[in-house]
């Protein structure tokens, strides 16, 4: 059991690092890459968008209300942005990615290895991880960082919207805040964690679609797998870096 | 010419369950082999981890002095642009179409231009008797013909090693006459080294320069078609007249209880089996360059060769000295 997961483990390590090395290799997929990322782009950018506002909205009227009670309405603005943009955002990219583009990959690719499509294109002396894992994980990459500054963007102005229009806080106090507490350092950090959650959806989904257990009944299976072990992964990196974040970068209002 | 295949003391296991032990034989430049063996006995396996699908535990295939079961990944990719692999059911890539799934070799691994590779696919597509049906999907064809596609797909990048892995299985006998005179008239034409995994019994008669068997976990025997179409070993013969007595049972292997008690019954002599001329080319194409090489390599050996193979394979060559193995009148021989 322990070594059953711990041999999963290293073969997901190993995929991610094959995918590292084949990234460098010529000949680049490029149609391959564009293809995907057009893919992944057109099934994530609505529903991420109409996500971000309600959860801009969310994060803006619970920080609000104990900014309220505390006595510290006016740093509202920057409190609920910093929410916005650190956390929510790269987490809403990466559950989107993962959701919508990452199934679609394992499940994609678990039916090419069924069918031994995969094996007929090793046969050919064609590696089937550069040349269609790597442009996908690139593609989940790509798109995880653009979607996140549109996410923020979104987040950001649905909590401005809420805080200013129906808390009645002052778009002055709200602007004065953000730049009092946000740094440039917050938007690194979270292009880092989308870019890193963007990789880690495209690796495991391509890692569970390259290993499906017998038959179409294991691909539906590996691509439920891939999204609950993503949203794992997710959940614990982000604690990783957030906690390292704080660490090494010195808050900008302390 | 085609490439010698050396396979040596390969043993392969899924989990507990042991496939076969200890393979080793040697698949002759240029030469067209067949594997037999009842179904379930990893056929498919052996081809697969000729190729390097498929990790053997222990062993190894040297094709060039490359070994595909222990050398870097990136000699064992290398070595692959040699082999031709015609999979049970083509393997090809459901969206594309056949001509694509057809060039998808050429364009990634040729800088050839289009009009270029269009001429080398439809050239392949006709030997394989797909014309009309290139722009179709592999979804839209029937299972012969993915097959048959599957083959072409092999051709284009001009292997030196082909693969098949039961080419007939799923095609009526007619075709499957046909695919046999195909893969002769491929030989002559490549020269590659060729090695057909079936149990059909027609192939195994009419195509081969060599043959073995797979059963009960091991190479019950590999060499000159003759000494397993000669053999009386009692699975092999059992195999070659479709017989229900003996050690073949429904799931592989018969008890011992069961092998007694039909051991009791006396069993109506099975007639003589009768060797079967081996197919030529298609007249206008050039000879088999194997044949010669093959019957040098044949009579330098026939000192080893038990007694039976020994006279059929002397009364060949002595008969004629051009045929390929015994020109016997073929009537009656049901091939």
């Amino acid at each position: 059991m322990i070594t059953g997961a711990l041999r999963q483990t290293g073969r997901l390590f190993t995929l991610a690092a094959e995918v590292a090395r084949a990234i460098f290799r010529r000949p680049f997929q490029f149609r391959e890459f564009v293809e995907q990322f057009w893919f992944v782009a057109g099934v994530t950018i609505l529903p991420a968008a109409l996500v971000s506002i309600p959860f801009g909205a969310v994060i803006a009227l619970q920080v609000g209300s104990l900014t309220q009670q505390l006595g510290a309405q006016s740093f509202t603005g920057g409190a609920s942005v910093l929410a916005v943009v650190q956390q929510a955002s790269p987490l809403i990219v990466a559950l989107l990615i993962a959701g919508a583009g990452g199934s679609a990959i394992c499940a994609d690719l678990g039916s090419r290895k069924i069918r031994e499509e995969l094996d007929a294109m090793e046969v050919m002396g064609i590696s089937p991880v550069q040349r269609l894992v790597v442009p996908r994980v690139l593609a989940t990459m790509a798109v995880a960082v653009l979607l996140n500054g549109l996410v923020s963007v979104v987040g950001t102005l649905g909590g401005y919207f809420f805080n200013v229009i129906l808390q009645d806080g002052t778009p002055g106090a709200y602007l004065s805040s953000f730049s009092a507490l946000a740094q440039p350092a917050d938007l690194y950090i979270s292009e880092l964690k989308a870019l890193v959650f963007g990789f880690i959806a495209g690796i495991v989904a391509a890692y569970r679609g390259l290993n499906p257990r017998g038959g179409p009944k294991g691909v539906g299976d590996a691509v439920n797998q891939s999204v609950v072990i993503t949203f794992l992964l997710l959940f614990f990196v982000n604690m990783v870096m957030t906690a390292l974040y704080l660490r090494i970068v010195p808050p900008k209002g302390g | 010419m085609g490439i010698e295949v050396v396979v040596e003391g390969l043993t392969k296991s899924f989990g507990k369950q042991r496939i076969w032990q200890d393979v080793s034989l040697t698949l002759p430049a240029g030469e067209v082999s067949v594997m037999l063996g009842p179904s379930g006995t990893g056929k498919t396996v052996f081809l697969k981890s000729l190729i390097g699908l498929l990790k053997p535990d222990e062993g190894s295939v040297l094709i060039n002095g490359v070994d595909m079961v222990n050398s870097p990944e990136r000699d064992i990719y290398e070595t692959r642009k040699l082999f031709g692999l015609m999979f049970q059911d083509g393997a090809l890539f459901g969206s594309m179409s056949l001509f694509d799934n057809i060039a998808f070799p050429l364009r990634e691994h040729t800088r050839k231009k289009e009009s270029e590779i269009r001429r080398i696919v439809m050239e392949r597509i006709e030997i394989v008797g797909l014309l009309g049906a290139e722009g179709k999907l592999p979804g839209e064809i029937s299972g012969g013909m993915r097959k048959r596609a599957g083959l072409a797909r092999a051709l284009v990048l001009d292997p030196q090693i082909i693969l098949c892995d039961e080419p007939d299985s799923g095609l009526d006998p007619v075709r499957t006459a046909y695919l046999s005179q195909l893969l002769i008239d491929l030989n002559a034409q490549l020269d590659a080294t060729m090695l057909i995994v079936t149990h059909n019994l027609d192939i195994a008669a009419t195509v081969p320069d060599n043959m073995g068997m797979l059963f009960r976990r091991e190479l019950v025997t590999f060499g000159p078609r003759e000494v397993l179409l000669t053999s009386e070993e009692p699975v092999v013969s059992q195999f070659l007249d479709g017989r229900r007595e003996g050690p073949i049972g429904m799931s592989e292997e018969k008890d011992a209880a069961t092998l007694a008690a039909e051991a009791g019954i006396a069993r109506a002599a099975a007639p003589p089996r009768s060797i079967v001329p081996q197919l030529e080319p298609s007249p206008g194409l050039p000879p088999r360059r194997a044949v010669a090489r093959r019957r040098e390599r044949v009579l330098r050996m026939i000192d080893q060769l038990p007694s039976a193979a020994r006279t059929a394979i002397l009364r060949t060559y002595a008969q004629d000295a051009e045929a390929p193995t015994l020109p016997m009148p073929a009537a009656g021989s049901g091939a």
